[in-house]
């Protein structure tokens, strides 16, 4: 298997679907590690995010092509489905539902928004049945790129265009805006920062929004290449946790960084060692973990007493 | 050996129980036979529970207990259910071992997480394993007890008086080591862990002890599960979800008692059972729904009702 690693093409097919691969797992996974970084709460709500923001996608470029509306329109359709999304589950979640648990245990935190992923699950199908739901159209859209004998989609391919526009968005927004210097004044020491005044709760209700948005834009982009049917959050819950645990919980160069090593050595799987690529992803996960417990990107803590 | 009034009382509920299954229709005793089996599953997360540990990752060892009652059956044609649970129990224990020298570093979210990331390695491993049946998984030999091999009712009433006696027995020792010493102290580290390695105890190892107990017990269930079924799959046995219901069950049951599980799981197996059969699109609401409502109404689970009562009835 290894000497097809000398073989430029295969290089450049790993190379390439590790990048497209590892920009969807970023799109995926930042929310979660943005929601875990300002709350401390490790949202299994967000795989519910994924999978309504795919449906709506879905349903609403189905519509919007038997309508025959502008193709190239259904791109900004996509956006505005995980903008939906995110603004009515987002505040529903959060100001319905957790503010009462801020000051319990992460763990029990953890079960709230498991329990609440659990009712979401059934709402989807109560909602959409277990139909599977296609939005092809802007996939085949924008063709395809050829490299010598290699085809890429251009779609998949612009899913790198994507990540970066979203990674330097958070950056942009959160380094150099004064909010932005607030949410990481929040992250860095929720308490301090409350006390100089920085409205903790607005914080934590725009950082939900902004956390189930990116989880919807991840299932609505996510949308075009699949069908969309019952489940598809679950998967997503697991997979977003191993990358951000991977690069670090709490950071966004660390959900980058994760990313990528997990894109590409799952891109190196497929292209090499197919039955391994399904675990592969948390053996990556375990490694890691092994020498820092704490993930790539993590700052040391001090030890509570 | 002296009992105390937990054990005793175990005993006579599990006799009882025992002897109801001579009268009561057969689909009551295979709905037994699996609550009580994921007691024994429960009795793990219990135990992590005392620490603040919950574990979204039993599956693991659950999935680890059967199929290795499964692969003995089928490569080595071994049929006999007692050495079979017990294989099954040692498996599981030994890659409890194995896990928790990674996952005793852990606590909290991560703990949970990872446990349930390890669990899906395997469920990855079983889905593309296609000598396992990958996810149509493979059935399971037929038990036998010491060489009476029972077919029909006679088999399900057996299983089930081997699942009474193995989750007696599994109880008791659990009940013994939370009322240890070092029991206790495993339930102060919740709540401050450099004062318990002040006292001379060592937190990570109380921690493997647990993790290694949980993942025994787990397996001992999944062996046991295996059997009555007579069949297992990735998606019953290793997928998250199953760990996720062995976590609901151990908040509904309330972790005051190892009698606790007990209830949770009869109540759990009865309503899922019900839940599937009238309206399985909902399940899963329902199931979130009571889960919320335990948190922020009864976080103690049923047993804390049940104390409730029994103090009443003093005063």
């Amino acid at each position: 298997m290894f000497e097809t690693l000398t073989d430029p093409l295969t290089l450049m097919a790993i190379l390439v679907d590790g990048l497209v691969y590892a920009s969807w797992l970023f799109v995926v996974a930042v929310g979660l590690t943005l929601i875990f970084g300002v709350m401390q709460i490790l949202n299994v709500t967000h795989g519910s995010m994924y999978a309504f923001g795919a449906y709506t996608a879905a349903t609403m470029v189905g519509w919007w092509f038997d309508n025959d509306l502008p193709e190239f329109g259904s791109f900004a359709v996509l956006v505005f489905a995980a903008l939906v999304v995110g603004l009515v589950l987002g505040p529903i979640i959060e100001r319905g539902l957790l503010r009462y648990m801020y000051g319990k245990d992460e763990v029990i935190i953890v079960l709230v928004t498991y329990a609440t992923f659990l009712i979401l699950e059934d709402v989807l199908l109560l909602i959409w049945g277990t139909d599977m739901y296609d939005a092809f159209q802007p996939y085949g859209l924008l063709g395809t790129t050829d490299f010598g004998d290699l085809t890429f989609s251009n779609y998949d391919l612009s899913l790198i265009g994507l990540a970066l526009v979203v990674g330097g968005a958070l950056w942009w927004g959160l380094n150099g805006t004064k909010r932005g210097k607030l949410l990481l004044a929040v992250i860095h020491d929720r308490e301090m920062a409350q006390s100089f005044g920085v409205n903790v709760n607005l914080v934590f209700m725009v950082t939900f929004i902004l956390g189930a948005i990116l989880g919807a834009l991840g299932g609505a982009f996510t949308a075009p290449q699949i069908s969309v049917a019952p489940g598809i959050g679950v998967e997503v819950i697991v997979l977003a946790f191993a990358v951000v645990a991977t690069g670090g919980m709490g950071s966004v160069p660390g959900a980058a960084i994760g990313a990528l090593a997990v894109g590409l050595v799952r891109a190196t799987a497929v292209h090499l060692l197919p039955q391994v690529e399904l675990f592969v992803i948390y053996a990556v996960m375990a490694l890691v973990l092994a020498f820092r417990p704490q993930g790539l990107f993590s700052r040391a803590e001090a030890r509570k007493i | 050996m002296k009992f105390d009034k937990t054990e005793k009382g175990l005993a006579v509920a599990l006799a009882i129980a025992a002897l109801l299954s001579f009268v009561v229709p057969e689909w009551a005793v295979f709905l037994g036979t699996l609550a009580v089996s994921k007691c024994l599953v429960v009795f793990g997360c219990l135990v992590l529970w005392r620490t603040g540990l919950v574990s979204f990752g039993q599956a693991l060892y659950f999935a680890l207990g059967g199929y290795t009652v499964g692969m003995a059956g089928k490569y080595l044609g071994w049929t006999d259910a007692v050495l079979l649970t017990v294989l099954g129990t040692i498996v599981a224990g030994v890659m409890a071992a194995i896990i928790s020298m990674l996952l005793a570093r852990y606590r909290e979210i991560f703990f949970a997480m990872f446990s349930m990331a390890l669990s899906m390695i395997l469920y990855g491993v079983l889905v593309k394993t296609e000598v396992l049946g990958s996810t149509d998984g493979f059935n399971v030999v037929v038990p036998t007890f010491f060489g009476y091999a029972p077919e029909g009712t006679e088999l399900l009433i057996s299983m089930f008086m081997l699942t009474l006696l193995v989750t007696l027995i599994a109880a008791v020792f659990v009940h013994r080591y939370l009322s240890s010493t070092l029991g206790h102290l495993t339930t102060a580290i919740k709540d401050n862990e450099i004062r318990v390695e002040y006292l001379g105890l060592s937190v990570f190892k109380a921690i493997q002890f647990k993790v290694i107990l949980a993942g025994a017990l787990a397996g001992t269930g999944g062996a046991i599960t295996a059997f009555s079924v007579g069949h297992v799959d990735p998606d019953a046995m290793a997928y998250w979800t199953v760990s996720g219901e062995f976590v609901f069950i151990t908040i509904l049951s309330g972790t005051g008692s190892v009698a606790a599980p007990f209830l949770g799981a009869l109540l759990f197996q009865v309503v899922r059972t019900y839940a599937f059969q009238y309206s399985p699109q909902t399940w899963q609401l329902v199931l979130g729904a009571v889960l919320l409502f335990l948190i922020m109404f009864i976080p103690d689970g049923l047993w804390s009702l049940v104390r409730r009562i029994r103090n009443k009835e003093v005063a």
